[in-house]
């Protein structure tokens, strides 16, 4: 079992080695050799065209347990309002329950829950668990909770937010339940012969795409950033079920006590919500410039975002960073600034509509996803953009 | 204090270039490194015991030339340094990872606190500090950025959400994760690096601590990889052309045509 | 070149660059800009056990010596010779007692120099007393208790800033240079004042202030080394740190000519970059035979004083000159060929020409350590 390089055929041609993307393999005396670390990817199997690399995969015992059936998506809130990924996971989630002919169910904690979108987004059931307890998120309830409403309802597929919450607890229930969890999924697909979810993500920054399977594991859980998937349109005939679930206080409670919230201010235009976005990157060379931007933003009405350099000197607060550690965002326009597009920004902003680039670099990576570039100083041409538009 | 630390090996940069020609990768001798955010859960652990006195235990789950790293980070404060390495390991998801860390970490004995970084560099998944938390039976407080207060028995800290930061207290023994908010890791100091050079480092497999094989590594993964792809990059970008103003105008005239502006 | 490190060599010297381009690096241009004290760097080259590199063992130091320290002195001006100039100054002010203190006064005040909590400081110069060190008008009179000081002190490199100063003063006024002795006063003692900070040319990272001393009262037991000594101790000192500013010169020299080969491979005049361009190899070629011609002679004055050779006098003069000299010559070279971004204090090079000049003055003039060089030769001459 595992991976065995047949130095026989091995004819030491080297295309496995650039097609390994954890340079594990190496040519020794003409023939290939395997560094320890192999992930059992294939990829250099499928590169090989003489057949010397050999992969087998362990025989998990016994097939996935059949009884799971349906999809379970993990509503979030907050102060009693849905979070706008609810509404893009459950239009993936109908999907996907379409695909496999089956349920798609919602499951929602918090109180004084405004669940109307609910049913209308797609989901058949709704399981709400409504409870003053759970007004700040308290994350010991929310894992318990949960997965006491997978064990009762055995849903074959589970997916949540890849928010801060999500990327909190939804490990810990994987965990519980003794099932694989793929976190920040770009795609998820279903291979309906084997009744599998084919859950693609992004490693090594998004240079390297994986796609992912849980075989016998259930549910097999996913966790997706918001802003990736488009939320679907309200069908308000829909109809479907209402559950109410009484949350058990003596069996579960919290470890953890939380003192204090502190909101951050973003500024007048939210970055999540932001329909255009001015993004400034390491191009603007000094704090004071962010004000340029700013007032660009002003102009349109749009958010200010920051790729991480700027971020990391401490020129505009973390809530504005945009990218791999930062917020994923997805607007009409996004217009960025002296950023020069490291894979780790562009995971965070690469779907946005339209995307404009200004740098004066013409090298720079952010033209290869920009949909319209001036490759220029941003100091002369920003200004022009904002004269340009306050006359309109 | 007992602190552990945990930390993972990872591939020195994620900026791995795609030559356009062939679809494969671009290397150019990548160095393996601390994963960054692991570097300030080290920190962070080291200035725990200075603050309350103690121990920092820091394990690895790696194979064999992860012990380099082992060995740096007791030129950066560490006091121990444990190594777990068996081929049995390998091809782990987060799942498997989680367990084995967490059978290490019993087999330790005594701990006050365990710390993670929030993700690694290469896996990006931020799942293996919660999922710890779970096997070890205790609770879990992610992307902190500072600790204001600790004791023996509780911890209070400030933690990073999406909309804004919350204050929390948990109990301890507790696992956290920090962001890089949380502090500015030190450099080596030359005791330290000599500390380090010196030190000896167990390594211990799966037979050591007990567990069972089909519970780590590929086979105990529940989650495996099918298929790895480099992502779609065509260079659709129309860059505009002519003096900087006629530029300008012509972007505006387009972003207003999309009913943009 | 090759110089033969040891594996201990060769980590004091990567973590004091380490440190110099991560911690010094991104701030030098503003700590040259608002003369401020670098208490950072102070504080990370101390947790970095950088301190102890120049302290014995016995004293909770790493038991280093000349070579040692020129090492990481050499690193740190490559980056920024201002604060370069704090750490080897306070190595100065520690080799007094490292060299003439009794046990008791090792024990007390070389832990806290090892550990970098504190910094030391050496007080010989004076308004008439430069060159001719010989003529300083410090007293320390013999009184109950102690010795009252009374005098000034100038240019002194850390005044101000250092806890602990050893100061030259004339203990028997009557026997002029003879009667000169070495004394160790803490900030804060009474009597014990500043002037302002100088403004200067360069290295101004560093703090250089006045020391003023009013019926100071130093503790008997603060006398270092033997009464009358004084001048004795100081030669022999300023011998074994020599080497010391021949490296920071090694260093600055080192960083300029780094700088201007950057600069002179991606300036394109003439359709071509500055470097490939004869007349400015020739000069990027002299630069870089200069340095290195600087760095072997300073190693090997180093090397020397460790050697425990009795007489290093002319060793340590010869590499401080030369290499001082090397400094100054690279440095300006490097702004000339860098042209006008040479100039420009947008570019680091003005900064390390700035920097260098002092190297050919403090420690013994170049033009004093020629005097002496050509007395020695001499001497040798004499005696043949």
């Amino acid at each position: 079992m595992g991976i065995r390089i047949d130095l026989d055929k091995c004819i030491g041609c080297g295309d496995c080695i650039s097609a390994c993307p954890f340079g594990l393999l190496e040519i020794i005396d003409d023939k290939v050799q395997l560094k320890e670390g192999c992930t059992l990817c294939g990829a250099c199997k499928e590169s090989c065209a003489c057949e010397a690399i050999l992969i087998e995969a362990p025989a998990k015992t016994g097939l996935a347990s059949d009884s799971y059936r349906g999809v379970l998506v993990f509503v979030e809130q907050r102060d009693g309002k849905l979070k706008s990924v609810a509404y893009e996971l459950l239009a993936k989630g109908r999907e996907l329950a379409d695909s496999l002919k089956t349920e798609l169910s919602a499951v929602c904690f918090g109180h004084n829950i405004d669940e109307a979108g609910l049913i209308t987004y797609g989901a058949d059931k709704v399981y709400l668990v409504d409870s003053p307890e759970f007004v700040y998120n308290p994350e010991d309830l929310y894992t318990c909770q949960l997965v006491d409403l997978i064990r009762q309802y055995k849903p074959e597929i589970v997916i949540s937010g890849a928010t801060s919450l999500g990327r909190s607890f939804i490990p810990r229930v994987a965990a519980i339940l003794g099932t694989g969890l793929t976190a920040d999924c770009t795609g998820l697909e279903i291979d309906i012969q084997n009744r599998l979810l084919l859950q693609t993500r992004p490693t090594f920054g998004g240079n390297i795409m994986a796609t992912i399977i849980c075989q016998t594991g259930r549910p097999q859980m996913s966790t997706v950033r918001p802003r990736v998937f488009k939320r679907g349109v309200p069908d308000k005939e829909r109809q479907g079920q209402i559950i109410r679930v009484d949350f058990n206080k003596e069996q579960i409670t919290s470890r953890t006590r939380l003192l204090s919230f502190v909101e951050d201010i973003t500024g007048t235009v939210k970055l999540d919500e932001a329909d255009i976005i001015v993004s400034g990157g390491r191009g603007l060379g000094k704090p004071e410039n962010f004000k340029l931007l700013e007032e660009l933003a002003g102009v349109l009405g749009a958010a200010l975002g920051s790729s991480r350099p700027p971020v990391d000197e401490g020129w505009i607060p973390y809530c504005h960073q945009v990218g791999q550690t930062g917020k994923t965002v997805c607007p009409k326009l996004y217009i960025a600034c002296g950023i020069s597009g490291a894979v780790q920004h562009l995971a965070g902003m690469q779907t946005s509509e339209i995307i404009v680039a200004i740098n004066d670099d013409p090298n720079a990576p952010i033209f290869e996803i920009a949909t319209y570039g001036i490759v220029g100083d941003l100091f002369k041409v920003v200004p022009m953009l904002i004269e340009k538009f306050k006359d309109k | 204090m007992n602190v552990v630390v945990c930390l993972k090996q990872v591939p020195g940069t994620t900026d791995v270039k795609i030559d356009p020609q062939t679809n494969n990768l671009i290397r150019s001798g990548i160095k393996n490194i601390i994963n960054p955010f692991d570097t300030y859960a080290l920190e962070e652990g080291v200035r725990i015991k200075e603050r309350c006195g103690g121990k920092v235990t820091v394990i690895s789950m790696g194979p064999p030339q992860a012990e380099q790293m082992l060995r740096e980070s007791i030129s950066l404060g560490a006091d121990e340094a444990i190594l777990l390495s068996d081929s049995a390991f390998a091809g782990a998801d987060t799942w498997s990872t989680a367990y084995t860390l967490a059978a290490a970490i019993n087999k330790l004995g005594q701990y006050d606190i365990v710390i993670c970084g929030r993700q690694t560099l290469d896996g990006d998944t931020g799942q293996v500090g919660p999922e710890l938390a779970e096997m070890l039976g205790i609770p879990l407080v992610a992307y902190v950025s500072r600790i204001e207060e600790i004791t023996d028995r509780q911890i209070q800290v400030r933690r990073m959400i999406d909309e804004g930061h919350e204050v929390i207290q948990s109990p301890l023994p507790a696992v956290i994760t920090v962001t890089k908010e949380i502090n500015v890791p030190r450099l080596p100091s030359l005791r330290g690096i000599a500390r380090s050079n010196s030190a000896v480092i167990p390594v211990w497999n799966s037979q050591e601590m007990g567990i069972d094989p089909n519970k780590v590594g590929l086979s105990g993964s529940f989650t495996r990889v099918v298929k790895v792809f480099f992502p779609e990059r065509t260079c659709q970008a129309e860059i505009l052309e002519g003096e900087l103003t006629d530029q300008v105008d012509r972007l505006v005239d387009k972003l207003k045509a999309a009913g943009l502006v | 070149m090759e110089y033969f490190l040891t594996e201990q060599q060769r980590t004091m010297k990567s973590l004091a660059r380490r440190i110099a381009e991560e911690k010094i690096l991104p701030i030098r241009a503003e700590l040259d800009e608002k003369e401020e004290f670098p208490w950072a760097t102070i504080k990370e080259l101390a947790n970095a056990d950088m301190f102890r590199v120049f302290v014995p063992k016995e004293y909770e130091g790493l038991g280093g010596g000349c070579f040692e320290l020129a090492l990481v002195v050499e690193e740190l001006s490559r980056v920024c010779s201002g604060v370069a100039v704090v750490y080897a100054a306070s190595a100065l002010g520690s080799f007094t007692l490292m060299g003439y203190g009794t046990e008791a006064q090792k024990r007390k005040y070389l832990p806290a120099l090892a550990s970098g909590a504190k910094l030391a400081a050496f007080a010989l110069t004076e308004a008439t007393a430069g060159s001719d060190a010989g003529a300083i008008k410090t007293t320390a009179e013999k009184v109950d208790g102690g010795y009252l000081l009374n005098g000034t002190k100038q240019f002194i490199t850390n005044g101000g800033d250092a806890e602990i100063y050893t100061v030259i003063a004339l203990t028997d006024k009557s026997k002029g240079p003879r009667g000169a002795s070495a004394l160790l006063v803490e900030k804060g003692t009474p009597g014990f004042s500043f002037g302002k900070k100088e403004r200067k040319m360069g290295i101004r990272a560093s703090s250089t202030r006045e020391l003023v001393f009013r019926n100071c009262l130093v503790p008997e037991e603060n006398l270092i080394g033997k009464p009358g000594r004084g001048f004795i101790m100081v030669m022999k000192l300023l011998d074994l740190s020599r080497p010391g500013v021949g490296a920071q010169a090694v260093g600055v020299a080192q960083g300029a000519l780094e700088a201007a080969l950057g600069y002179t491979e991606q300036r394109i005049q003439f359709g071509h970059p500055l470097a490939t361009l004869p007349v400015v190899q020739d000069i990027l070629a002299e630069m870089a035979i200069r340095v290195e011609a600087a760095r072997a002679l300073v190693y090997a004055a180093a090397r020397t004083v460790d050697s425990g050779v009795y007489d290093y006098t002319e060793t340590s003069a010869m590499a401080k000159v030369f290499a001082s000299d090397v400094a100054m010559k690279v440095t300006t070279d490097a702004v000339q060929i860098c042209g006008g971004a040479g100039y420009m204090k947008d570019y680091p090079l003005e900064k390390m020409m700035r920097d260098a000049k002092i190297t050919q003055i403090y420690e013994g003039s170049n033009q004093v350590l020629r005097n002496a060089i050509a007395n020695d030769l001499r001497k040798r001459k004499a005696r043949t």
